[in-house]
This record gives structure tokens, sequence and C-alpha cells, in this order.
């Protein structure tokens, strides 16, 4: 075992099928800075997971357990060798006060076939906004390099406009409950908007057929004004019985005709690519703000004298006149 | 947190049939407050799976509670699948264990044994030992 070694090496191993490479390879993924850059470095041209799907909504209404379900349902048979065919990528959130975490994902998602046939890894956001950790684009990278074919990334429990899902996914499913609110709710802003799927679950519960309705009609008025002329496709509005496994294959074969109309219509490469821009933007934007913030913490008691606009403009023409 | 100022990552569960995961869950409140990342595994976890867990998870440490008298049997098994598996990760034991039986624990490779009444603080500086004496377990 490669202890911290190079990534080629720990890739090598994942590829066969190693747990403890591919998880330290994970770690690493996490740990950013020069490891994590030379780590990505290393993943240049290989492929990424041929499906990325997301799953979003509001804390308790049952993710974990969903996600667990769909994953064991996707994995079906295991590879004879090599890395298994689905990995899940749980996000849970990290205090803000001390950084720590409790990853308590993973214990809704036991009892669901061999452990073997899917990777779990539990991630801490580690502060970064949007409902995911900083490090998953990477730690998809990494899945994908080293031959996992689908990974399912479980969001912090957010609520509405935690979002940062839409720049990882290519297929989004915000999970509701019955009960989770009524039609105005469901006209609101962000979730909702950005789901490919909505699936209410917990539908054994009183209200789920409400929760149907009022969402159906909400993409009834949708599709006359949010959805352009070439928006083709209407987020299907499934239920599920997670804890039982009710549904579960409906909601995967939903999700699976969504890719196929990504692929049929052109738009998984697109999407794609505008991801890896989006990516581009926000680690540009990390090294300009830390510049600033260096600039900032450095400014001398004159900066007293100026306004903070007037202050700010200077530290820009500063940072701007620094880089190369 | 780690050398690199990261958090130390730590796994807690409790093996085979015991029911008392009480304890377990105020350990893990406190290295949450101490800035570890706990993965919570819980109840009902064989040695397999806790193995395959610390694997995917990549933990520096594994604290496992005991309250059903079987630490004699399943804490040398701990020790025993983790080498198995080329891992080197210090596994912990907290719950209920008579003290006479703390020096087989730790002979049979326990990294050490936290009864009734340690003090939370003690909690958190063993894990940091563990931690720190196993450097291969974390990046």
């Amino acid at each position: 075992m490669s202890e911290g070694g190079a990534p080629d090496a720990l890739l090598a191993e994942a590829t066969d099928g190693s747990r403890r490479a591919l998880g330290r390879l994970i770690t690493i993924a996490e740990s950013g800075g020069p490891s994590a850059d030379a780590l990505d470095r290393a993943m240049v041209g290989r492929p990424g997971p041929g499906w990325i799907v997301g799953i979003v909504g509001a804390p308790g209404v049952g993710k974990s357990t969903l996600t667990g379900r769909l994953a064991a349902g996707a994995a079906g048979g295991r590879p004879a060798e090599g890395a298994p065919r689905v990995a899940v990528i749980a996000v849970d959130p990290s205090s803000p006060l001390t950084g720590g975490a409790i990853l308590g994902d993973r214990i809704r998602m036991q009892g669901l076939g061999d452990p073997r046939d899917v990777f779990v890894r539990s991630m801490a956001h580690r502060g970064a906004a949007g409902g995911l950790a900083g490090a998953v684009p990477i730690a998809v990278r990494v899945l994908g390099a080293v031959g996992v074919e689908v990974v399912i990334v479980e969001t912090v429990g957010v609520g509405q406009i935690e979002l940062e899902i839409i720049h990882v996914a290519d297929t989004v499913i915000a999970a509701l409950s019955a009960g989770w609110g009524d039609a105005i709710q469901a006209s609101k802003a962000g979730l909702l908007e950005v789901a490919d799927l909505l699936v209410v679950n917990k539908a054994d519960r009183h209200g789920a057929a409400d929760a149907v309705r009022d969402l159906e009609q909400m993409l009834d008025a949708g599709t006359a004004t949010a959805l352009g002329p070439d928006e083709t496709w209407r987020p299907p509005v499934l239920t599920t019985v997670a804890t039982a496994g009710t549904g579960v294959a409906e909601l995967w074969t939903a999700a699976t005709a969504h890719r196929a109309w990504l692929i049929a219509t052109d738009r998984l490469a697109r999407r794609r690519d505008d991801r890896r821009r989006h990516e581009i933007g926000r680690r540009a934007i990390d090294i300009l703000a830390r510049e600033v913030d260096q600039r900032v913490a450095a400014l001398g008691p004159t900066a007293a004298a100026a306004t903070p606009e007037e202050a700010a403009r200077r530290v820009v023409r500063q940072v701007r006149a620094g880089g190369d | 947190m780690t050398p690199d100022g990261l958090p130390i990552r730590i796994l807690l569960a409790k093996l085979g049939f015991d029911g008392h995961d009480r304890g377990l869950k105020v350990i893990a409140r406190s290295l949450r407050d101490a800035g570890c990342e706990v993965v919570y595994l819980g109840l009902r976890q064989t040695t397999e799976s806790v193995v395959i867990a610390a694997e995917q998870e990549d933990v520096a440490v594994i604290g496992i509670s005991m309250h059903n008298a079987g630490h004699l049997t399943l804490g040398p098994m701990m020790v025993q699948a983790v080498a198995d598996a080329g891992l080197d990760i210090p596994v912990i034991i907290g719950g209920i264990v008579p003290a006479a039986d703390v020096p087989t624990l730790k002979s049979a490779g326990i990294f050490d044994v936290l009864g009734p009444g340690t003090p939370l603080e003690t909690v958190v500086a063993t894990v940091h030992a563990a931690a720190a004496a196993h450097p291969g377990s974390s990046v």
C-alpha cells in the first residue's frame, strides 16, 4: 500500500478495486492545496463518470434512505474485478463553530445488499456554500477516473437556494415528503426550479396525494412560462416509500429516461461544459478572494480616511497590478 | 486537527447485538465539538462492515463501543480484521470493560480502553494521540 503515495499509483490501485486507495484519493481531493491540485492534474484526459445524479431536499425527507435504495438498485451485479459500478458521495454539514461534523448518512444506507457493490463516502461540507462540499467536483472526477459508472451525490439537507448541485449533477432529483407545503410553496423559486425529477417520499403518509397534485399544478403553470420553447422535458412527479423500497425502481427508470433525453438532445455534453466553466469561475474567484483578503489585512491606518468603497477600489487596483 | 490542519476523521460503531448506543452518541457529539469529522455507523455492525467503511471513509481512528461483555472476543477480532485488510488504523474501545481485562485488550493491539466516567477531554485527547501514533492512517 502506498500510503499518501503518488496519485498515479493510487489511481492504479483504485482502478484495480482497492477501496483503501480510492478512500485515500478522496481524502486527498478533500484536503485541497497542492496535493489535490497534483491529483487533479493526474486525472486530466481520464474519463469522468457516465452519469452523475444529485439528490436534493430538506432535512428529514428521506434523502439518505432513498439514495441508498437507488444506489443498491443501480449497482446490480458487481464487476468481477475493478472498482464498483456505483458510488455515493453523501454530504453533511460541518459546524461553523468548531469545523467538526457528524456524518450520519451512512447509517441510512445499510442492509441494502453487499456493501462492496457500492462505494459510499461521507463528506463534511467544510464551510462551502451551496449545500455541497467544495471537494465534490474533484471527488466525482476521481470516481470516474477509476471506473465508477454512476455517481450519486446526496447534498446537505438544503431548502431552497442552496443549489450548487446543479453545477455537479447531470440529473437532479428533488425529494419532498407528504405535507411539505402548499401550491404557493411549490411556485417559489429555487429547489423545484432546478429539479429534473420530483419525488414525494414517505408517500404512505397523509397528504402525499395533495403534494403530488400541488407539484403537478406548479408544473402546469411552469410549462407556459419558465420553460423555454426548446424545453421538452417535463419533470415527472413520482412517489416513494424509501424505507420499504416502494416506488424506487420506478424512480430510477424515470431518472434513466432523463439521462436518455439529455443524450438524445445533446444536452449532456453542454451541461458538462457549462459545469466546467462554472468550476473554473469559482476557482478563479477563490484565488482572487485570497489575494483580496491578504491586501485588506495589510491595509494601513490611512484606509480610515477613505470610504469603504474607495478603499475597496484601491485594493482591486493593487490586486490587478500584482497579478500575472 | 491533524498536523496539516485538517479535521481528524473517526468512525464510531457498535458490534453485534449490543443495543446501548446512548453513550456513543454523546461521544460522537463531543468529538464533533472538538472539531473531528465523525462517521457514525451506529448499531449492529460486523468487524467486516467496520473495515469496509473505514477503508471507504479513510478514517484515522476507529472507536468501538461495547456494553455486552463481548469485548474480549470482539476487541481482538476487530484489531485482527483491521490488520488483515492491511490497514494501520488504531482501535479504541469505550464502554463497560472490567479493569482486569484492559491489559489483555491492550496486548491484543487495542490502542486504549475508555471506561465509564472518562472525562470527555480525555476521550478527545486519546483520539488525537491515536491519530498521531498512526500517521499512516491520515494524509
